[in-house]
């Protein structure tokens, strides 16, 4: 056995407080007889003394001092339930050795702990051998193979055979319990973890323990499958190979497996991950234990994205429009080109006349590199976000982590519903509600995931967030600690009305502090190393509305798709038309880069080095695991070749290597200083970028009342949606809900529709067919349409606007 | 018809309000929706989820746990033959030989006509009156061969349908608490100070807090 | 007309001129009516207990050193007295979920006087300060539900439950709960989790201990049926007249089931700590001895889980100490009896066929070596059993309780006693019940497992693992 081939699937802890020594290192070198310490607790393992930590279980403690327990149901990030019994040891606590469940027993002052003693060996030999007895050991094909908790234990803590020769158990061979998960009840040993995930952290009590006895069995209700946006964690914690994912099945064996940490991007929670690759192929995410930030958690689109980087639909190479349409070309006619159309456009219009929008897709090297190439050039028209986020300036506000807004006394919720936008800070605030005796104070439209647990939920209508924040400031004020969680909660709503429910908070509470649940990967990133706009005549939407007028002589859109990302599409539309000229720099080709006049194929996430910014503005690292597809290059180094190409001065026109860049982060940005390759080097967890503090700018409210005739509009993204990440990657593709207009039951019923039958939706742009769904959640006077899921919503959208009222019409 | 009727929700909501959690009341309702339709059918499962806050999947891993609990149609009596210790000495075994012969099935199915499910059974607590045997949880004691078949045939006539009602009712009458009468749940998580009648302690115990 | 089967089987427990302190009204056909309970001093003891206060109530109760009926034989004083200062509410639940083998005594308590248990019920939740009261009655048992459902209503009806009993600030609900049908429920911490509608699997103890984490995390006490039908009698007469009756170490009565191969099979209040086996099975007023006056053979003392007892421990009285020190235990109050035409292992299969059956599935030893021992006893009574078989009983044994193991001693084959109890790997005590008889019989009668099997023809060994390799 070894622990470190299971590391993996063990999540490493990598809370920069583990090392067990320190404290023991501190008594040693005391000179006088130091004050004992009330969180240290002293006990034998094995013959000799250790530090363990009040409170601390006996297996935690010994595994921090490097005696490896073997188990199967302990898991350290969910309740000890000691159902294996994998874990016995002999335990001493004044009453004699006895044989004690290390998961289960807490260590005492002068505990004595037998790990190894001939009983407490027989008892794990004789564990193993039980748990063998109905197992199939079918680990030639077994995905867990090679990676098993089981496989590795067997052999490093079994007895070496097996003298069971009855008759095993027999269930139907893996049965699909959701559209990712595989349940192979054979290989199951019934420890536990899958059902206390979906019980304890994910909150989808969804698959339980059936049955009794020898004949237990993980199962889901007949109809009802595990449709976790978590499920994929229960793959990872199976400690054998009962639960497998569709999207890794049989692709690899795991000593195949080349792997390397990194951070995932598919939103900018900033989980740290582990990229694993075949033959030059990434074939699976696995989490990673980081304690401030993912707990070892991932969610199923974070977790299975990775097939678009694989997608065949890759834009391999440089493309320039001819005559006969987009055209592969070689990079240096492609960047000849585009050098070509930036001339163009300054000789023409002048650093006016050229907008530059994204970033928040790629690295903080790449967006610091078209925000230097913009600096260089002088164009103002730039943002990250493209309508779809809140001004750059709520970055400015005091900001807390991850872990402040998780230990909070309360927790207010202005922003989108989190379970589907930032999953694992979900996880993370659902457990501070649930366990952590946090309050949670929710304004929110409709129902959202975090409903349930919140202690205050506040459903207003939009346009009148801050006025339902100003009605509840007494559960604001408080001595405890405050954070508030803010994002772009409607779509279809002016960001006005967030920043104003921001600023009613603030003025309920001075000192609470801030956390931005802006979803896009690297969004925090961009803004803070040069992408945000300087001023609001500026920002994304601007600039789409300089293009829609004519204004805008250049495009360039870096990893940007105003089509898709750009609630108002209308605008969008205008604008691409309106743009002269189009560059994109892209991993997929999209509505967007076929406007385009030139089309940059870049790296994609996994074949790029570079750092990422997550929400709390942690900035760790990300690893280039595969090669690029074919001839595509990082978005940095295109700008930075297109710097020397137009002879900029300042700029990034001689830089050779990402690390560079990163130097240059932190020499330039502020804030940055201290996210050196070195601080980056030492903390796995990655080093938190200072905030610079900026004033919220005011904002004008103009949100009327609702006639009561008409419905108001929300607008906001589920998890799966038509977004280049999960519509590129297949088996996460079709869990997007479709469109859909939601109402409550009874508007349903007012408007004398059926659920399923098709509505128009009639606003003052537009006028837009969509299936009616009867949701409860959907307070009355109120239409929900999730975002970007192939319907016409989206027309009805004026970023101008600070709401939507709608007429429904039945078709 | 499978989800309960009003009147059985009804019921359930006088006994869900008698418990400090909901879901404690989940065992007492799936009792309830046995009886009305004599199993635990899945829309039942999917109403007691409703009723009581919880997913169906919550509902079927404590439903299937319990063995008094079928899920698919059984006989309009359930007999349960005792196989463990006490009886198995007195001629269990050869009991249910013969019930299978008489009845015509093998234990753990159901005559034809729908009238008869045979089960084996462990201790049923009669133990002193072996061989016994239940009949929808009624015991009998001392079953010889003969008396089985005086058994089904008193069964199969109606003579005992007084004494024991079809199965999945488990009581003929029901615990019914005046609302005069009724102190109502203790929530575990709304109450801090010790009942009416004990007498208030010493400070120093009352400030002591759990952990 | 009627069906030529007992439909009551009452035998002769109020037989002989012994103290009655819980089946003092089994003598009457009414004897579960409120109208028959009143008439027979019930509810007397509660208005003592009223009288005197919820502290001197439970000063009674210490007093009288009632030991827990359900089978551990704890002191229900010392019991009551875990639950953690100032942290309300606190829950009674009723362990009535009788399912142990050979156990049968609260079935009747329930379905004979269920005043008397709720009575019980009632001055526990006085004396300790218990805020409500849950019966929890196992599924099975339909005419006990319907018994204490009727005295339940009535009793509400008349004011001795609900709110404000019998003019008082003393209000507490009792509440009937009920089963569905599985033994392992039995356990407090499983019965707990049954009670909060979720599958009866057993906690860990520590950190579990009902009367400071139980019901919803909140101080529980959990007392068997048969101890709460004492509390009536202790409240109303005192604990001086309880510890008048038995041993200092086992005061009062036991209600005892007898069945199996003796004459007069039965349930019996016994004088606790001094009747002895011979008494029970051979007595005038008990058993009257074993059928056909065949040769005993051997006795399970305390229920299923219990090691086995043969002739040389019949002078053994019903004193848990006692019983320990000659290697089993009396645990629930039963006592099972094999004359010489039993069959050993076909008599063990029986049971370590129950406790496979019922092993909840939590923990690996029970789940799956206990369905292991099954497949093995099963394999050598239909005669396909070998020599080895009866060592790999033994293994796996070992893999659910290290170490020795209880068995008695036995002047036949020349062995002395091992003490009860054993070690164990599991929670509950389940898994080891699957074994614990299983390897006193083997150890007793070896020869007769023996005769059952034949040489094995060479050690099969499958390779644990295949993959990796």
């Amino acid at each position: 056995m070894s622990t470190e081939e299971s590391s993996v699937t063990e999540p490493v802890v990598a809370d920069g407080d583990v090392s067990g020594d320190v404290v023991l290192d501190d008594a040693d070198s005391a000179v006088t007889e130091p004050e004992p310490d009330p969180d240290v607790v002293m006990v034998t393992l094995n013959g000799r003394e250790v530090a363990a930590r009040t409170g601390e279980l006996v297996i935690a403690a010994a595994e921090r001092h490097d005696t490896y327990i073997p188990h199967f149901c302990y898991h350290p990030r969910m309740k000890s339930v000691g159902m294996c019994r994998q874990c016995l040891v002999e335990v001493d606590t004044g009453r004699g050795m006895q044989l004690q469940p290390s998961c289960m027993i807490t260590v005492s002052p002068e505990m004595k702990i037998d790990t190894e003693s001939s009983t407490a060996k027989r008892a794990q030999e004789g564990m193993i051998e039980l748990l063998l007895a109905n197992h199939p050991l079918d680990c030639p094909v077994c995905d867990k193979g090679g990676e098993c908790p089981l496989q590795d234990q067997a052999f490093s803590h079994g007895p070496g055979e097996s003298r069971y020769i009855e008759e095993k158990r027999h269930y139907e061979k893996p049965i699909p319990i959701s559209d990712l998960v595989l349940l192979d009840r054979e290989r199951c040993i019934l420890c536990d973890r899958c059902t206390r995930f979906a019980d304890e952290v994910a909150g989808d009590k969804l698959i339980q323990f059936t049955q009794r006895g020898n004949q237990t069995q993980v199962m889901t209700f007949h109809d009802e499958p595990f449709a976790s946006y978590f499920s994929g964690n229960t793959v990872q914690i199976c400690p054998v190979g009962a639960l497998t994912a569709e999207p890794y099945r049989f692709k690899a064996r795991p000593w195949d497996l080349a792997a390397e940490e990194s951070t995932c991007t598919s939103c900018s929670v900033g989980c740290r991950v582990v990229v694993q690759s075949s033959r030059d192929e990434i074939l699976r995410y696995q989490g990673v234990d980081s304690d401030p930030v993912n707990h070892g958690w991932l969610c199923d689109r974070g977790r299975f994205d990775f097939e678009a980087v694989n997608s065949e639909l890759r834009l391999d190479d440089p493309m320039v429009k001819t005559d006969a349409g987009l055209t592969v070309t070689s990079w240096n006619a492609a960047l000849t080109a585009a050098q070509q159309l930036i001339s163009d456009a300054l000789g023409a219009g002048g650093a006016e006349a050229i907008g530059i929008l994204g970033g928040a897709r790629g690295t903080n090297e790449d967006a610091f590199a078209w925000a230097q190439l913009a600096d260089a050039l002088g164009v103002t028209y730039r943002d990250a976000q493209v309508g779809d986020g809140l001004p750059a300036s709520i970055l400015g506000l005091d900001r807390a982590t991850i872990d402040e807004a998780a230990s909070a006394s309360t927790i207010v919720l202005l922003g989108p519903d989190l379970k589907e936008e930032l999953p694992v800070l979900y996880l993370r605030l659902r457990e501070a509600a649930t366990n952590g005796g946090s309050t949670l104070v929710e304004f929110s439209t409709v129902d959202t995931g975090l409903t349930q647990y919140a202690a205050h939920s506040i459903r207003y209508q939009p346009g009148l967030q801050a006025d339902a924040v100003s009605d509840n400031a007494e559960l604001l004020a408080g001595d405890g600690s405050v954070v508030v969680v803010a994002g772009r909660s409607n779509l279809a709503e002016s960001p006005d009305e967030t920043m104003a429910a921001l600023a009613a908070v603030l003025a309920a509470n001075p000192n609470a502090k801030m956390l931005p649940a802006l979803r896009r990967g690297n969004v925090v990133g961009a803004l803070s190393v040069g992408m945000a706009p300087a001023d609001p005549d500026h920002d994304g939407l601007a600039t789409l509305r300089a293009a829609a007028d004519g204004k805008i002589d250049l495009l360039v859109l870096v990893g940007a798709d105003p089509l898709n990302d750009c609630p108002d599409v209308q605008l969008a539309r205008r604008a691409l038309a309106g743009a002269r000229r189009i560059i994109s720099i892209d991993t997929h080709p999209s509505e967007s880069t076929k406007h385009a006049d030139v089309v940059l194929a870049a790296a994609a996430y996994g074949e790029k080095r570079g750092t990422t910014t997550n929400i709390e503005g942690r900035v760790s690292t990300l690893v280039d695991k595969v090669t690029t597809t074919g001839t595509a290059r990082p978005d940095w180094m295109i700008a930075a070749e297109l710097s020397l190409m137009l002879d900029l001065e300042g700029g990034l026109a001689q830089v050779t290597s990402v690390e560079e860049v990163t130097s240059a982060i932190a020499a330039q940005v502020p804030g940055f200083s201290g996210v050196t390759l070195e601080a980056l080097a030492t903390d796995r967890n990655g080093v938190l970028a200072e905030v610079v503090p900026a004033l919220l700018a005011p904002v004008t409210r103009r949100a009327g009342q609702r006639n009561s005739y008409d419905h108001r509009l929300v607008v906001s993204r589920k998890l799966y949606d038509r977004a280049v990440g999960t519509a590129m990657s297949h088996s996460i593709a079709k869990l997007a809900p479709g469109a859909g207009a939601h109402l409550h039951p009874l508007d349903v019923d007012a408007l004398g529709a059926n659920s399923g039958s098709d509505v128009q939706l009639i606003g003052e742009r537009a006028t837009a067919i969509l299936p009616v769904v009867a949701n409860s959640a959907v307070p009355r006077g109120i239409v929900w349409a999730p975002f970007n899921q192939g319907g016409a919503v989206e027309d009805l959208i004026d970023g101008n606007a600070a709401v939507i009222d709608l007429k429904i019409e039945v078709l | 018809m499978s989800r309960l009727t009003d009147h059985n929700v009804a019921l359930a909501r006088e006994i869900i309000v008698r418990y400090p959690r909901k879901k404690s009341a989940l065992i007492p309702l799936l009792h309830l929706s046995q009886e009305q339709n004599g199993y635990v059918t899945d829309e039942a499962m999917r109403h007691l989820a409703e009723l009581l806050n919880l997913t169906p999947a919550e509902v079927l891993g404590t439903a299937t746990f319990y063995e008094m609990f079928k899920f698919e149609p059984v006989g309009t009596y359930v007999i349960n033959v005792c196989q463990t210790m006490s009886c198995a000495l007195l001629g269990a075994g050869k009991l249910m030989h013969h019930a299978e012969e008489a009845l015509g099935i093998k234990a753990g199915s159901t005559t034809d006509d729908g009238l008869f499910t045979l089960e084996p059974a462990e201790c049923q607590a009669a133990c002193t009156g072996a061989p016994t045997l239940q009949v929808n949880y009624r015991h009998r004691y001392n079953v010889t061969t003969d008396a089985f078949d005086a058994l089904i045939d008193d069964l199969r006539s109606g003579a005992l349908s007084s004494e024991i009602p079809p199965h999945g009712t488990l009581g003929r009458n029901r615990q019914q608490i005046p609302a005069d009468k009724f102190v109502g749940a203790p929530d575990p998580d709304d109450v801090s100070e010790g009942p009416a009648w004990v007498p208030v302690p010493s400070p120093a115990n009352a400030t002591e807090d759990k952990s | 007309m009627s069906t030529a089967i007992t439909r009551d089987y009452t035998p002769g427990f109020y037989e002989g001129d012994r103290p009655k302190l819980v089946t003092s009204r089994f003598e009457y056909e009414d004897s579960y009516t409120l109208e028959r309970y009143l008439s027979t001093g019930g509810y007397d003891g509660l208005k003592k207990a009223l009288e005197m206060g919820p502290e001197a109530m439970s000063g009674e109760v210490k007093a009288s050193t009632l030991l827990g009926r359900g089978g551990a034989g704890f002191p229900a004083g010392v019991k009551w007295g875990f639950t953690p200062q100032g942290v309300w509410p606190r829950y009674l639940v009723v362990n009535g979920d009788e399912s142990e083998p050979g156990t049968y005594k609260d079935r009747l308590l329930m379905e004979r006087d269920p005043h008397q248990l709720i009575e019980g019920c009632l001055i526990a939740c006085y004396a300790a300060g218990l805020s409500q009261c849950f019966l929890y009655v196992r599924g099975e048992m339909a005419v006990a539900h319907e018994r204490l459902a009727d005295a339940l209503n009535d009793g509400y009806e008349a004011g001795y439950i609900g709110k404000n009993i019998m003019g008082t600030d003393f209000s507490v609900d009792v509440i009937l709960h009920w089963g569905a049908g599985a033994y392992v429920v039995g356990e407090e911490t499983a019965l707990i989790e049954s009670l909060e509608g979720e599958r009866g699997m057993p906690r860990l103890k520590p950190p579990y201990f009902p009367a400071a984490i139980g019901l919803y995390g909140q101080p529980t006490i959990v007392n068997n049926v048969e101890t709460l039908a004492n509390l009536p009698f202790i409240a109303a007469n005192g604990s001086a007249a309880f510890t008048a009756i038995g041993t200092e170490t086992s005061p009062g009565t036991r209600m005892v089931a007898i069945s199996g191969h003796v004459k007069r099979p039965g349930v019996y209040e016994i004088v606790n700590g001094t009747t002895t086996f011979r008494d029970i099975i051979y007595g005038n007023e008990f058993c009257q001895g074993i059928r056909d006056d065949n040769e005993l053979k051997a006795f399970v003392p305390g229920g299923g889980s219990a090691p086995w007892f043969v002739s040389d421990q019949l002078d053994i009285p019903f004193e848990g100490r006692e019983a320990s020190a000659a290697g089993s235990m009396l645990g629930s109050g039963a006592v099972m009896v094999m004359d010489s035409t039993t069959d050993i292992p076909e008599a063990a299969l029986t049971l370590t066929r129950f406790y496979a059956h019922e092993s909840c599935g939590k923990c690996v030893p029970c789940r799956e070596g206990g369905t292991w021992l099954l497949r093995i006893l099963e394999r050598i009574c239909s005669g396909h059993g070998t020599d080895a078989d009866l060592d790999q009983i033994l293994e796996v044994g070992q893999s659910i309780c290290p170490g020795e193991m209880p068995h008695a001693a036995s002047e036949r084959i020349g062995l002395d006693a091992t003490p009860f109890p054993y070690k164990m790997t599991t929670i509950c005590f389940v898994g080891p019940s699957a074994y614990a008889p299983l390897h006193s019989a083997l150890t007793l009668f070896r020869d007769e497992f023996e005769a059952k099997v034949v040489p094995a023809p060479k050690r099969i060994s499958i390779p644990v693992a295949v993959a990796g390799s």
